[in-house]
């Protein structure tokens, strides 16, 4: 078709459209953008295109190939849902900085070098913000405040790593890093920031639980995975990536289990999910890439559909904690169902979207011969069926009964859970078509009747646990100290110490040159002559130790300052006096 | 005004359906024998079938999956309960 269309101007184009449509058919252009995007993807041929010169390089701005092609299709298609999931917005903010991030999210998958990439980096960053802003309360604000100075300072380390990279090599190419050594760390840093690896992984649980119903829908999918796909495109076997990825699978798991909100509880899992895809990027063999590249693609449709059901709970009972939620399957059935497809989808339970990708990774984590790895990931997988796969539903839907009978979610966001969960299934019974789109050749069959067994097995036991032990599973009213404790808390010790140190040297000051010094230089300006005569006076006294001459002297200096009167005889003697000693020292300094 | 009048007047034809299925102690017994029917079913096959290891032969034992499932759930759940005792705080502890 067209080969000069870049799918991320359709993006940009469609956000402006967005703020200048009136609102009944805003929306519209936010669905249509995306399913124009995702034809436009189909289409690209392979191979560079756009190219530019910029700084004196050349750039490239379009690099189409499988990797980037896949994720390209599956940043569309959530974006799709994701805008029928928003229909009934009224206001212009949140879509127009959806489109405009989503599409730099597009831009920077396709980007065939490090300076575009840089550049769409930072418009996400920057765009993504404002779904956190438009929530409009003074915990968002906060939030989101602290989400994009993380965001610019992982932005700035990448843009770092790259002017280092530059420098060292002279090429502008974001190509597989072969040389481990400053620049392409500071790269790696920057990328695992925007993947929530830990310890900059805060910034992620404390944002998007804090966006709009919509907003949290569409932050979940692309700032992580536009993350996984930079380690995948520049980062393929790095070792150190797998224990990242396993820390990263662990710590999600048991954040979740301690939370209390249920978009924490996703905003958790998300962390942990992608700590299964960046393992695979750490094994880095072409089924752990594939593996990689299809849990991306999975984990997005899912964990967007379990945003979009939260979401409704939210937005129509206005409550998102689990101690004030449950019951509500009583009169929110459907959501319930495709809530429970997302969460059956995550647990890779078989039969769903994740049973057809995780299993890639640890098989080819058990190829590579690590077994820590495998150990860790069945031990992360049981551990998904019990974070997000149980608890989720079961604290919102179930539980207890909240009292709360909001009905139904509305038709629009029906019809996205239901397109989402379809895909859900789909791809967890017919998993060819995605397998036809990943990297390299698949040779990969989940459901052989063994694995399958296994699979099952240890996802009910796990269910087994998390109803045996419920009591110890119970919601508090509480938040859990996160990494991001140091940049809250560390923040306000900053500025209370601050506040002690130089606060206090400033009321010294204040207390010693503006009220004491200058009353005591006042006092002595309104009879200069008198205590200077007076002072004089008393050192002669001491040194001649005459006390009482002293004090007649003291006595008649004291009536004539009084009287005011200065016999003028004094007045010349004084200044022929200065004269004098003037002239001297004129005369000793020459 | 017009926000105190609206939800009654419109929340008498609008009240949505209820489903009290789980209501009934009955039922949520029936479940509870079915989820227990399964677990039973899913370990059986394992003690007539050959089964392939990874890495140890422990991995071959009948129900080695489902004991592994349920001690690395236990497991989970006691460390963050745990970690829970250190980490917790109120919800206004930033404020």
């Amino acid at each position: 078709m067209i080969d000069w269309l870049h799918p991320s101007f359709l993006f940009l184009l469609g956000a402006v459209l967005v703020a200048l449509l009136p609102a009944r058919i805003r929306m519209a252009a936010a669905v249509l953008v995306p399913l124009a995007a995702f034809f436009v993807i189909v289409n690209l041929p392979l191979g560079n295109g756009l190219q530019y010169q910029l700084f004196g390089f050349d750039l490239t701005l379009l690099r189409v190939d499988k990797l980037s092609k896949a994720f390209g299709y599956v940043f569309t298609i959530n974006a799709f849902a994701a805008g029928i999931f928003a229909l009934h917005l009224k206001t212009r903010v949140e879509p127009v900085a959806a489109l405009t991030y989503i599409g730099a999210s597009i831009g920077a998958v396709f980007a065939g070098d490090l300076i575009s990439l840089y550049l769409f980096w930072e418009v996400m960053a920057i765009a993504s913000t404002f779904l956190i802003l438009a929530r409009g309360t003074e915990r968002s604000y906060q939030s989101a405040f602290r989400y994009v100075m993380i965001h610019l300072l992982g932005g700035l380390m990448l843009l770092a790593g790259i002017l280092l990279q530059i420098k060292a090599t002279g090429s502008v190419a974001f190509d597989p890093f072969a040389i481990r050594d400053l620049p392409t760390y500071l790269i790696l840093i920057g990328f695992l920031v925007n993947a929530a690896a830990p310890p900059l992984s805060a910034w992620l649980s404390d944002a998007y639980p804090e966006a709009t119903v919509t907003g949290g829908v569409v932050l979940t999918a692309y700032t992580t995975k536009t993350a996984v796909y930079t380690l995948i495109r520049g980062f393929a076997g790095w070792e150190i990536l797998m224990v990242v990825g396993c820390v990263m699978a662990l710590y999600g798991i048991i954040y979740a289990i301690l939370e209390n909100d249920m978009r924490r509880i996703l905003a958790y899992s998300i962390i942990n999910q992608v700590g299964f895809m960046v393992t695979g990027v750490g094994i880095g063999t072409a089924m752990a890439l594939n593996g990689a590249v299809a849990h991306a693609f999975c984990h997005i449709i899912y964990k967007a559909l379990l945003w979009m059901s939260a979401g409704a709970v939210l937005q129509l009972t206005g409550k998102s904690k689990c101690t004030d939620l449950g019951g509500l399957y009583k009169t929110m059935p459907l959501t319930l169902i495709f809530g429970c497809i997302g969460a059956l989808a995550i647990s890779s339970f078989p039969g769903f979207s994740g049973y057809t990708s995780k299993p890639m990774i640890i098989e080819a984590g058990v190829h590579g011969g690590f077994y820590w790895v495998w150990l860790v990931l069945e031990l992360a997988s049981a551990g998904v069926f019990l974070h997000a796969g149980i608890k989720f539903p079961y604290f919102v839907f179930f539980a207890k009964d909240s009292g709360m009978r909001p009905g139904e979610a509305p038709p629009h966001m029906l019809v996205a859970m239901a397109f989402l969960s379809f895909i859900c299934i789909f791809l967890g019974v017919y998993p060819q078509p995605l397998y036809a789109i990943l990297p390299f050749e698949v040779n990969f069959h989940p459901y052989t009747f063994e694995h399958t067994l296994n699979q099952l097995q240890l996802l009910m036991f796990s269910a087994l646990a998390f109803f045996m032990f419920l009591p110890m599973l119970k919601r508090t009213e509480t938040i859990s100290i996160d990494s991001d404790w140091f940049y809250r808390k560390g923040g306000q010790l900053f500025f209370t110490a601050a506040d002690k140190l130089f606060n206090s040297i400033n009321a010294q000051a204040e207390k010693l040159v503006a009220v004491e010094l200058t009353a005591q230089v006042s006092r002595f300006f309104k009879q200069p002559g008198f205590l200077i005569q007076r002072q004089g006076v008393r050192l002669l006294a001491a040194v001649s130790g005459n006390r009482q001459q002293a004090e007649q002297m003291e006595a008649w200096l004291d009536a004539r300052n009084r009287s005011g009167a200065y016999p003028i005889g004094i007045w010349v003697l004084l200044a022929v006096s200065i004269l004098g000693i003037m002239s001297l020292l004129y005369l000793l300094i020459r | 005004m017009s926000k105190k009048s609206k939800p009654a007047a419109a929340s008498v034809p609008t009240t949505p359906r209820e489903f009290n299925w789980l209501d009934d102690p009955k039922n949520i017994r029936l479940v509870r024998n079915v989820f227990y029917a399964v677990l039973v079913l899913l370990v059986l096959p394992d003690f007539f079938m050959h089964k392939h290891t990874l890495f140890y032969s422990v991995e071959a034992w009948p129900g080695f999956y489902a004991v592994f499932g349920f001690i690395s759930c236990v497991g989970i759940i006691l460390v963050s309960k745990l970690l829970g005792y250190a980490l917790k705080r109120s919800e206004n502890y930033y404020d």
